[in-house]
């Protein structure tokens, strides 16, 4: 709440510190609603705006950081005209390739192994680049999803407020989003 | 009581068990399909290691820092605030 109050109180440098931490995740959350990065530095841009004029009204009823993310959605919805998103759960396919299970449902080609490797510092300098592209090749509906819950930390509950979708398809694209993930650090980190 | 009989003995494979992984981390699985799950972990360790995978692609995302302002951007953002300041102040 300090920082709140700080901004409350006209402070500058608290201003400053809130866009350094999320100017940059609010520009990859608007560019899967808008059709450029052009338009989604537009909307970030006038989001900040909104927030200066809304922080004095702002209740704390939500954290300002939902708060925030909810502000920038409004308005990158709004500048993409993308309809109220119904969820498309068939688009994904499964957590694992069919072809990794026998006929049986049980592993014929199991995990590689790569977790015991991500403290070596050079390895983990690389994974820390690899998930954040992994991230970034997602589908834009997954990638919100695990941006704001696995990178930026909200709650289920926070999620789903800030890009007004159920519980359950939060849950849904949060699975096909982490899923899709792993596979790709098993596939450039794994050894069998 | 026949329909709990039942459930207990459906076992669930591989196959099933990645599907309900994040159903799991985020305690929505009802109590008996939890305890099929941790069942079917607890002789399988590929999908063990899975699950570890899984914890530690989370664990990993929620390292990943913000890009920073560039020094030119930071001072925008400075201007933009002031230019609110001044409206503000003249309402």
């Amino acid at each position: 709440m300090e920082l709140l109050q700080r901004l409350r109180a006209s402070d500058e440098q608290a201003f400053v510190i809130l866009v350094r931490r999320y100017h940059d995740p609010m520009l990859r959350l608007a560019c899967g609603f808008v059709p450029s990065r052009a338009v989604a530095e537009e909307v970030v841009q006038d989001t900040w705006m909104g927030v200066l004029r809304g922080i004095s009204g702002f209740e704390g009823r939500s954290s300002l950081r939902t708060w925030l993310f909810r502000i920038l959605v409004n308005r990158a919805r709004t500048a993409g005209e993308r309809e109220r998103r119904s969820v498309a759960i068939g688009d994904a396919g499964p957590a694992v390739d069919q072809s990794r299970f026998d006929d049986a449902g049980s592993w014929a080609a199991p995990p590689e192994q790569w977790i015991e490797d991500t403290d070596d510092r050079l390895r983990a300098g690389k994974l820390a680049g690899r998930i954040r592209s992994a991230i970034e090749e997602l589908p834009a509906r997954q990638r919100e999803v695990v941006t704001l819950r696995d990178v930026e930390g909200l709650s289920s509950h926070e999620v789903c407020h800030v890009l007004e979708i159920t519980d359950g398809n939060q849950r849904v694209l949060l699975h096909r989003g982490r899923s899709r993930v792993r596979q790709v650090l098993e596939t450039e980190f794994g050894r069998a | 009581m026949r329909t709990g009989l039942r459930l207990r003995r459906r076992n669930i494979v591989c196959r099933q068990a990645v599907e309900l992984v994040t159903d799991y981390l985020e305690s929505a699985l009802p109590a008996a399909g939890r305890r099929r799950f941790e069942r079917h972990l607890a002789g399988c360790p590929h999908c063990t290691e899975y699950l570890a995978q899984m914890r530690a692609t989370i664990e990993l995302a929620g390292h990943i820092t913000p890009d920073d302002l560039t020094p030119q951007m930071q001072d925008e953002f400075i201007a933009l605030y002031r230019q609110w300041q001044a409206e503000s102040g003249s309402d």
